[in-house]
């Protein structure tokens, strides 16, 4: 740990009341970042140079919700608060890792996958707060597995969020919920160009996890599927990354694979009346259950890297309708400019080329989602030897066929894009609204 | 594992006993592969009617640390009724490859293996017996390989029995040092709970992949050795666990159907069929559900206290 984490008054006193009260609150959820601050402290230090597990969280105070407290003291860390009116994980930045998992449930009745949700809302919380999951006593017993695998054991809550989705497949005959499935929420069509594999496709429910940092996003996902099973088991998982914030302290629009800005025509997340319009479903939409959540898209896009390498700078540039440099349209100077549709070239022909990927996207400049995509890379096709990498490429929206299905079928008719790209994994998830505390993720559902 | 051997290896040389010694031995030894794939349900119930539940939820309730007497007794002689079949079977199963009965050695090999996997912890806790009777190619230096493997291989790949006598009759001695050994076992409630999630974990890691019996492809008799293995237990310790923690009973108890509902599927003239025959779905499948089983199997340790 770093020395300067300790020097805040705040944490000085923090430790110094737990040290007057070691042990009294054992039971109280343990935050993972606690032991050691406490550890550096003092006479504590012995607590972490005994070096057992057990004595690790044996000394440590009740967990307090404070921000400060759990970001051991960095102001600039933020902590997302898993409960509210919306799922974090949807209009909340994007952190730098993805750890995305689909599931297939398992059980047969309604109350099992109810009793499921219980359990993944509770150990979600924790795990965004930076919380051990299971309380002291579960972590240290001898004789049973410990409740946290602990990879996270020590570590911030990194920006933890983890948002939840119910697929296509929830709405069958199993769980009586057909006339609970959203008309906003249809099976998406077969694309033109689709090269969908089963193995990347669909799931009765789909878990989002992101955070800035790739081991606590896979503690995430990893502890959830613990939890689920004998519930559920997974039917893919996906990791996604993109630059860190480390990389680039200025925090600019992260660049994809293909070496451009991506994320600049976004929908500005801080216009709530456009985040209305956009992103959340609404009480009046038809599915009264799903107001305040939203209908999640993902699909994984394979880019054809070895191809595009080779292509020359002017072919991409006019590809996404953008300069790769600056992200600006092209005819523009910044990256903000709004993209001119009748803007000309020199030679009298569109600056933005009709089949480049922008101008497609735009579409009538009414039709918005907003996209929370990571790139990804998944080691060598075996069988060309080229990269498997690309675009995890997830959006949002208030509705899926005025919204994705319209958009995908015009970029799959004409994208220039679709010479370099490979769409082979889909999968949709009506993402619930938020829980509030004392309640569960899909309560208004079940 | 805590499994400790209470007599000195000098002594079990001396009382080194043969088949048939056990009282229960009978039984089991006409076990074949028709009634150990198919008749696991009934085993494990009349394991648990039988020996241990008229006095084991009376001792579990008793005090805060249960009393396993009655479940320790109840696996020892469960270990060695299984240990008993093994060396009869493994003799017949012997004899047939020292006659140079080809088709024959091969039915008999499974069943007779399935013996062997349900008891597998204990013996893996007994020094070298188990790589000795249980290694597959590659496990140990080839020079010293031997065992129901090496068998498997004369069987199945080189399709002969030549010079295949020198492994048939130390696999037998081998299992009769086992049975020899096993009762002298030191048997924990410690090693009861583990002992059932190392049975599913042998499941996890060699057989549901199909690398236990890669000439033979009888991976799948392997499979349910080992989940009977760990249902005995589960069976024994049922008492204690409903009285400390009932919903967690039930929850095995229901896992352990599935996937016994699930390799009830695969059952086939007695035995299970070929694990070629498995496609990548029925595999994961398998493996999922017993994933889903060890889960809450290794929650049992709770028994234990904490
Ligand atoms: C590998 C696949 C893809 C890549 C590499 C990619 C890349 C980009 C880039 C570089 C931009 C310009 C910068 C920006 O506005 O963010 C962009 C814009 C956009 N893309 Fe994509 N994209 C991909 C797939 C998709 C898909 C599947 C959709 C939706 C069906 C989509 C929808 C959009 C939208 C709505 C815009 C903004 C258009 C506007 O400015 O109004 N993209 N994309």
């Amino acid at each position: 740990m770093e020395p300067s984490d300790l020097k805040t008054n705040e944490n000085l006193q923090e430790a110094g009341t737990s040290s007057k009260t070691p042990g009294s609150l054992l039971n109280k959820p343990v935050s993972r970042r606690d032991v050691l601050k406490m550890a550096g402290i003092g006479g504590l230090g012995l607590l972490l140079g005994g070096g057992a597990a057990g004595a690790l969280f044996k000394g440590t105070k009740a967990f307090t919700r404070k921000e400060s407290v759990l970001n051991a003291g960095r102001t600039n860390e933020k902590v997302h608060p898993f409960y509210g009116k919306h799922q974090s994980g949807i209009i909340t930045p994007s952190q730098n890792f993805l750890c995305f998992a689909s599931f297939d449930l398992t059980v047969a009745s309604i109350n099992e996958v109810r009793e499921l949700f219980q359990k993944w809302t509770l150990a979600a919380a924790n795990m965004t707060q930076g919380s051990m999951l299971g309380d002291s006593a579960a972590n240290t017993s001898l004789n049973l597995p410990p409740a946290d695998t602990g990879e996270a054991a020590g570590l911030i809550p990194s920006r933890t969020t983890i948002t939840f989705g119910a697929g296509p497949s929830f709405f069958d005959s199993r769980f009586g919920l057909a006339s609970k499935r959203p008309a906003a929420f249809p099976d998406l069509p077969k694309f033109r160009g689709d090269a969908l594999q089963p193995q990347w496709c669909g799931g009765d429910i789909g878990v989002q996890v992101c955070a800035d940092d790739l081991q606590v996003a896979f503690h995430a996902v990893r502890n959830l599927a613990r939890i689920a099973r004998g519930s559920a088991v997974l039917r893919w998982t996906q990791e996604g990354f993109q630059r860190t914030g480390a990389a680039e302290p200025a925090n600019g629009t992260p660049r994809n694979l293909m070496g451009f800005k991506d994320g600049t025509g976004n929908p500005d997340v801080n216009d709530a009346k456009l985040m209305d319009e956009v992103v959340w479903a609404q009480a009046g939409d038809g599915a009264a259950w799903m107001a305040g959540g939203s209908y999640m898209v993902a699909r994984r896009i394979r880019m054809r890297l070895e191809v595009w390498d080779r292509s020359t700078l002017d072919d991409q540039q006019r590809t996404f309708g953008r300069y790769r440099d600056s992200g600006a349209p092209l005819g523009g100077q910044d990256e903000f400019d709004p993209l001119d549709l009748n803007a000309k070239d020199a030679a009298g022909q569109p600056a933005l080329p009709v089949t480049s990927h922008s101008r497609l996207a735009h579409m009538d400049g009414n039709t918005k989602l907003l996209r929370r995509a990571y790139s990804y890379s998944s080691g060598l096709d075996a069988k060309t030897g080229q990269l498997d990498a690309g675009l995890f490429f997830i959006c949002f929206q208030r509705n899926v066929s005025k919204q994705f299905i319209a958009m995908q079928q015009i970029l799959a008719a004409s994208d220039k894009l679709n010479e370099y790209i490979s769409h082979v994994g889909s999968a949709g998830f009506a993402c619930f609204p938020g829980a509030a505390e004392g309640g569960y993720i899909g309560d208004t559902l079940f | 594992m805590n499994i400790r051997s209470s007599l000195a290896l000098s002594a079990l040389a001396a009382t080194l006993l043969t088949a048939g010694c056990s009282n229960s031995s009978t039984d089991t030894n006409s076990a074949n592969a028709a009634s150990t794939s198919s008749n696991t349900g009934t085993a494990a119930a009349s394991a648990s009617s039988s020996s241990d539940s008229s006095s084991a939820p009376a001792s579990a309730s008793a005090a805060a640390s249960a009393d396993f007497t009655a479940a320790i007794d109840s696996y020892r002689e469960y270990v060695i009724t299984e240990t008993d079949a093994l060396v009869k079977d493994t003799g017949a199963f012997v004899d047939a490859i020292n006659s140079g009965n080809i088709e024959e050695a091969k039915k008999l090999y499974a069943p007779a293996r399935m013996h062997y996997e349900r008891i597998e912890p204990i013996a893996e806790a007994l020094g070298d017996l188990d790589p000795n009777i249980d290694a597959r190619d590659g496990d140990v230096d080839p020079s010293e390989w031997r065992g129901f493997h090496r068998l498997e291989k004369a069987l199945w790949e080189d399709k002969s029995t030549d010079g295949t006598k020198e492994y048939a009759d130390r696999l037998l001695s081998d299992t009769k040092l086992l049975r020899a050994k096993v009762e002298t076992v030191d048997i924990e409630p410690s090693l009861l709970v583990t002992g059932a999630v190392e049975l599913l974990n042998e499941v996890s890691t060699s057989k549901v992949t199909g690398e236990e019996d890669r000439y033979s492809r009888t991976d799948l008799y392997d499979f349910a050795a080992n989940v009977e293995g760990a249902e005995k237990i589960y069976e024994l310790l049922k008492p204690n666990l409903a009285d400390k923690d009932p919903e967690l009973e039930k929850k095995i108890g229901d896992s352990f159907t599935v996937l016994q509902n699930e390799l009830n599927s695969y059952a086939k003239d007695g035995g299970y069929v070929s694990y070629d025959v498995l496609k990548e779905d029925e595999v994961r499948k398998l493996s999922q559900n017993l994933d889903a089983l060890a889960e809450p199997l290794s929650q049992m340790g709770t028994l234990l206290g904490v």
